[in-house]
């Protein structure tokens, strides 16, 4: 078997290949790891063996996954392909922020332990004693982008708490805080690509 | 400036770091074993002082001495307190197993260790390697670099599953026995985080080549390579980008390009000989070798084909390089040609004149290292360093240069020049071009300023 005509890696001096599938076939659990009398004046290092209990080679499983199966994740696109269902308005999302998001991104967007939200529109052009001020406003080319990562990441306590419903809606907020969507505006999967972010041409591929 | 820098839900403020070098350093200063001693016993055999191991004999030739019949030392991390007694030849030594549960711990004088700095989260944050007392070139394990973005996810392997889907012939899922049975790879390659360097853009800023350079590491990576899987489900025409997620707090996402994804990426399960490290993404992460450390998606769960760039947030608001003009490089994946003075650097001290022998640090994202230079002027002539070999491609090369010291003021740089023929440039040349708001990508020529005997940081362009 040659791996490199099917691993596609290119620098095949620098490849050592195994060729044998069972890789894992070696491994024999450990009877008895705890036989040896630790002396008195030496802190056990052993006390982790209780929880290593034989346990029998697992068995390969490459299985068809359904549509039902995926429904557990969930990611986006800026032309909102993939959103997920659910809405949220403005007006629930200042109540969802202040009871989830405010105590580290503090009651103005203004930052805390997280970072600040909003404001820094202009700020991104050098100038001498200014440092660019980064925001959700000021820099985030994509509205997606901004429902995505607190459905997926937030509130940094509790990651993936928020329902869709509240992450729409507290996406909704900021955007309405960032003076980018108005204060009567609902968000979801139709609404929230259409959404223009201010810095949305800001960005060129650094040609990787 | 630097404070914006590093405004996010992590990384400290750039005094923040600085103060908690400064702690570091204050105790190293009176630690004999440490690089950065600065203790005034007097030397003996005139020999310069320079190198651990010497300060390490003289310690535990002192100690046994000085013992009677034996001395407990502090107990140190990752290690095993054990008396020293007067004499090792004349007692039995430690039984096998006796005291380490059969996984070996490291001598109780070695006390590196990688977590140097502070954050304002321990969970969205990082730690460096000590690049100062690095040999050879691999990191340990335990002494890798870290950049979380919510903490180490704690995973049963055996009820880990991979997801692969999206512009698939066929959606799968595999576990952990799964990808081990696929012919797998070995390769030692480099890992760094594209902040590495980040308080240094605008004038030194941290004092040791720990905080300056410690946020990249090598490790032999063993995995099965990622277009095995991709072939196993079938890409369907037209798929140009995978995202690929983490099974941590932060679901952590990245678009890979399709077409790196079937050149060399890895989904690695092995470092060192042994299974990865939870914070190194247990049971398997991605490995994209050559390109910015956060893309190399940990504790990886799954992966989506599509036909463009998800535009995730850490390829957007994060991990893209602001620019003079206010746009910004996004997708600036590869980690271009870097190297660094590891000995002498940073917060040491040379006693005296004489040979010395530099050492350090050269890699590249875009293959191997065929070139390193030292001056010792401070750019005004170059020389050529030694390869120690091996000498491999997306790897740490070590570098050694032979220097006699004259006791005068003298500032230390190293340049590399890749396979491609790229030369790294100077801090200088890197403002000019992106000015100093760029963040991440800096991999400009570093400079140790020799002034007294004392190596310090400086911006020498």
């Amino acid at each position: 078997m040659s791996i490199t005509t099917n691993c596609g890696l290119g620098i095949a001096a620098a490849l050592i290949v195994c060729t044998s599938a069972a890789c894992t076939g070696s491994k024999k659990p450990e009877a008895t790891s705890q036989t040896t009398q630790p002396t008195t004046a030496q802190t056990t290092s052993a006390t982790t063996s209780s929880t290593a209990a034989p346990q029998p080679m697992q068995q390969a499983l490459i299985a068809d996954v359904s549509e039902s199966e995926l429904a557990q994740f969930f990611s986006s696109m800026p032309d909102g392909r993939d959103l997920p269902a659910g809405s949220g308005t403005v007006m629930q999302g200042a109540t969802v922020y202040a009871a989830q998001c405010a105590s580290c991104h503090g009651a103005m967007l203004e930052g805390g332990i997280g970072p600040k939200l909003i404001g820094g529109r202009g700020t991104l052009a050098a100038t001498p004693g200014n440092p660019p001020v980064k925001t959700v406003e000021s820099y985030w080319p994509y509205a997606t982008t901004v429902f995505d990562y607190i459905k997926r990441a937030m509130p940094f306590p509790m990651p993936g708490s928020l329902s869709n419903d509240d992450a729409y809606a507290v996406t909704a907020y900021i955007l309405n805080q960032a003076k980018i969507v108005p204060d009567d505006a609902t968000m979801n999967k139709e609404t929230l690509p259409k959404v223009e972010m201010p810095n949305r041409n800001g960005f060129k591929d650094a040609g990787h | 400036m630097a404070d914006d820098r590093l405004n996010s839900a992590g990384p400290p403020s750039a005094d923040d770091l600085r103060e908690a070098e400064e702690q570091f350093l204050a105790a190293e200063r009176d630690d004999p074993a440490s690089p950065y001693y600065l203790g005034d016993a007097p030397v003996e055999n005139d020999r310069p002082p320079s190198r651990r191991r010497f300060m390490l004999g003289a310690m535990a030739a002192l100690g046994a001495a000085a013992a009677a019949p034996g001395i407990a030392y502090a107990k140190t991390l990752g290690a095993t307190e054990r008396t020293v007694p007067a004499d090792p030849t004349k007692v039995q030594g430690v039984g096998v197993k006796e005291d380490d549960g059969g996984y070996g711990v490291r001598s109780q004088f070695e006390s590196d260790v990688r977590d140097r700095y502070a954050n304002k989260t321990n969970q969205s944050s990082w730690s460096f390697t000590p690049l100062q007392n690095s040999m050879g070139l691999i990191t340990p394990s335990g002494l890798h670099y870290e950049r979380h973005h919510a903490g180490i996810a704690t995973i049963d392997p055996t009820k880990h599953e991979l997801f692969v889907h999206g512009m698939v012939n066929q959606a799968k899922k595999f576990n952990m026995a799964a990808l081990k049975q696929f012919p797998a790879v070995w390769r030692l390659m480099f890992l760094e985080c594209s902040g590495n360097g980040i308080t240094e853009w605008e004038k030194p800023t941290l004092k040791t080549v720990q905080g300056t350079h410690g946020l990249t590491s090598t490790s032999e990576w063993v995995g099965v390579p990622l277009s095995t899987i991709l072939n196993e489900v079938g890409v369907k025409a037209g798929a140009k980008w995978l995202l690929c997620e983490g099974g941590d707090g932060a679901v952590m996402t990245r678009s890979i390009p399709l077409e790196k994804a079937m050149r060399d990426c890895l989904l690695a399960y092995g470092q060192n000989g042994e299974a990865i490290r939870p914070e190194q993404g247990y049971p398997v992460r991605l490995f994209v070798p050559g390109y910015e450390g956060n893309m190399s998606i940990k504790w990886l769960r799954r992966i989506e084909v599509a036909d463009a760039p998800f535009m995730t947030r850490e390829e957007t608001s994060k991990y893209t390089d602001l620019l003079p003009d206010g746009t910004a490089r996004q997708f600036s994946f590869l980690m271009d040609a870097k190297s660094v003075i590891t000995y002498p650097s940073g917060g040491m001290l040379l006693r005296q004149p004489g040979f010395y022998e530099i050492s350090g640090l050269a890699w590249s994202g875009s293959g191997k290292i065929v070139k390193v230079e030292v001056s010792t002027d401070g750019g005004r002539t170059w020389n050529a360093a030694t390869l120690n070999g091996p000498v491999l491609p997306i790897c740490h090369t070590r570098f050694t240069f032979p220097w006699q010291w004259d006791g005068k003021d003298a500032v230390l740089q190293s340049r590399c020049t890749d396979e491609t023929g790229y030369v790294q440039p100077t801090i200088g040349q890197l403002v000019k071009e992106r000015g100093l708001n760029s963040t991440y990508h800096l991999n400009g020529i570093q400079s140790w300023k020799v002034s007294g005997g004392e190596v310090s940081n400086v911006h020498y362009y």
